[in-house]
């Protein structure tokens, strides 16, 4: 089955988040950038889903040059084709966003012929349910109803079923569907949807292995397909970025080592939870 | 002006988080001649009136329909879609949860309006403008922000609203909406497990004693997991952890795992880096046993122990113990 994961580069902000002078990013001179958490999941999943039916997982991101080391962590942990939207560093909305990655997606099924449906040339699109820093929860969405395709969100369990026909694999995805879970205030929601379909995914759907040094050496060789799709404004403008006030306390220190037990007990006690 | 907010139902009660996002809608409605509606996705009979009345809500539209069998993301957006249009309604407000969010990307996407997600204000600013305080990183960060459009698709940061009541006392008018809904509408459709989760939950739990990387290891959650039963409570960890495969995921706290609310959060070996302080903020008392006096954690908490949790939680509760035997 041919799957496509979508993931974002986003700051690594450790203990403190630090906002550039201007306000209109996150300092990170000091940090570093990693995927968001649910999306390198995201890659986790497919992967998987490959080793057992088949297929090749395309991971695909909208950022600047540098995210490429991304799609290198990701090719890393088994992905194996990478594309990268190239933009000039700002922002991009989630309408934007998914423009793009539909754009790409109908790109690719041209190159592909007619063997495929020629509005997706994936059996399975998958997302992060949220980026770690925007927190939009919509470009998977957006895409789906671009593409013409179902959408589930907040995924914590997958399976895929095999069609009648064989695939998904290379011969498509025909009587292929999915089974998809998730809890919602304490009881769970199973949606069984067809294929192709769009999912995203939350971090708890499993555990990410580590790159392999195979796989680390294989990615870094590995070439990254490129194009600059076009920026476009939307109707929701950032104007500024700022720590929320009053947010720094400094903590009462009741003592050291279990000499503070004492003072510890008598606090729980005024706070009432101990029986 | 109208402002139209999704009701989500706990049991037969208005939920909690949909409390809070009316709050947030009548706040943007105003003092002049706006309306607040409310829309709630059943029979009209399960309409809260008492308690949507309570929030100032002047119309509230049932939406039942037979192929509506269950959660139905697609459907709902389809029908609020359809409510949004013949209420001329400026802003569609749902409380960010997992439905709403799905739901008013849905909508987004079928309008193809901008929805802005988790947001903490909202005031209109002329025609088609408002002005947004938004959350980003799970409300480690916030965003100013401008949307211009003929119509706002906001959905409300779950925890950046306090219910609050309206001072004055509105009657409700229970209406029946009925959507015209398309195959394509109803592909994805929820069927709830039987299966409840067993067990205290993390998320409403009154005492959390949480756990990171200074537990060291799987073995060290042992003492623990017997302090959290002392004290009534549960074990919550850090992303670290589950990210070691030392404890499943369903206990991790923070931005990627579950928000917390606990009377106490005994975070034990914690930094507290951004991503698990997003899921404790809202803890009332935070007591941090640490190592490191400058741990991030330090300028969150309210109490410190500077210690080794491995000394000093197996001495707290032998201290608890013999308390309790005394």
């Amino acid at each position: 089955m041919e799957i496509l994961v979508c993931v974002k580069r986003v700051p690594m902000v450790g203990g403190k988040i630090v906002v550039t002078a201007d306000g209109q990013d996150v300092d990170t001179r000091m940090s570093g950038f990693t995927v968001s958490p649910h999306e390198e999941c995201a890659v986790e999943e497919a992967v998987r889903l490959v080793e057992r039916h088949g297929g090749n997982v395309t991971v695909l991101t909208l950022g600047p040059p540098a995210a490429a080391d991304q799609l290198r962590d990701m090719l890393a942990l088994g992905a194996s084709r990478a594309v990268l939207l190239e933009t000039d560093g700002r922002e991009w909305g989630p309408i934007a966003t998914a423009d793009a990655i539909v754009a790409a997606a109908r790109a690719r099924a041209g190159q592909e012929g007619a063997a495929r449906d020629p509005g997706c040339p994936y059996d399975l699109l998958l997302f992060g349910n949220e980026a770690a820093d925007t927190g939009d929860y919509q470009v998977g969405v957006r895409v789906a109803h671009a593409l013409g395709l179902p959408c589930v969100t907040g995924i914590k369990n997958l399976e895929v079923m095999v069609g009648s026909d064989g695939g998904p694999g290379n011969g498509g995805a025909a009587g292929a569907s999915a089974r998809a879970r998730r809890e919602y205030r304490g009881a769970e929601e199973i949606f069984d949807i067809p294929l192709p379909a769009v999912i995203s995914v939350k971090e708890g759907i499993n555990l990410p292995r580590y790159p392999s040094l195979p796989g680390r050496l294989r990615a870094k060789r590995a070439a990254i397909e490129q194009s600059a799709p076009q920026w476009h404004p939307e109707g929701l403008r950032k104007e500024r970025l700022r720590v929320p006030p009053g947010e720094t306390k400094r903590a009462e220190v009741l003592g050291t080592g279990t000499d503070a037990v004492p003072a510890l007990v008598a606090l729980l006690d005024e706070l009432g939870v101990l029986s | 002006m109208t402002v139209l907010c999704l009701v989500e139902l706990d049991g037969t009660a208005a939920a909690d988080v949909s409390l809070r996002a009316l709050t947030f809608a009548r706040a943007l409605v105003g003092g002049g001649a706006g309306r607040l509606a409310a829309v709630v996705f059943g029979p009209d009979e399960s309409v809260p009136v008492a308690e949507v009345s309570a929030y100032g809500v002047a119309d509230a539209y049932a939406v039942e329909s037979p192929q509506l069998t269950g959660y139905a993301p697609e459907a709902w957006a389809r029908a609020l879609a359809g409510l949004a249009d013949e209420l001329s309604a400026t802003a569609v407000v749902a409380a960010a949860t997992d439905h709403g969010s799905e739901v008013m990307a849905h909508l987004g996407a079928i309008t193809g309006l901008p929805v802005a997600a988790n947001c903490a204000s909202a005031a209109t600013a002329g025609p088609g403008t408002f002005r947004l305080v938004r959350h980003r990183w799970a409300g480690s960060l916030l965003e100013d922000s401008v949307l211009e459009a003929p119509r706002a698709l906001l959905t409300v940061a779950v925890d950046a609203v306090a219910p609050t009541a309206s001072d004055a006392f509105v009657a409700t008018s229970v209406h029946a909406w009925r959507s015209a809904l398309g195959e394509a509408d109803l592909r994805v459709v929820a069927v709830e497990s039987a299966e409840r989760s067993g067990g205290a939950s993390l998320a409403t739990a009154r005492v959390v004693v949480g756990g990171g990387r200074g537990v060291g290891g799987p073995d060290g959650f042992v003492a623990l997991e017997e302090l959290a039963g002392l004290l009534g409570g549960v074990v919550g960890v850090s992303r670290v952890v589950t990210s070691e495969g030392w404890r499943p995921h369903k206990q991790q706290v923070g931005q990627t795992g579950t928000r917390i609310s606990p009377e106490l959060y005994l975070a034990c070996g914690i930094s507290g880096a951004i991503q698990h302080m997003a899921g404790c903020l809202s803890a009332k008392h935070i007591v941090a046993v640490n190592t490191d006096p400058d741990a991030p954690i330090i300028s969150h908490a309210d109490y410190a122990v500077i210690g080794d949790l491995k000394e000093v939680i197996p001495a707290l509760v032998a201290a608890i113990r013999a308390r309790d035997d005394s």
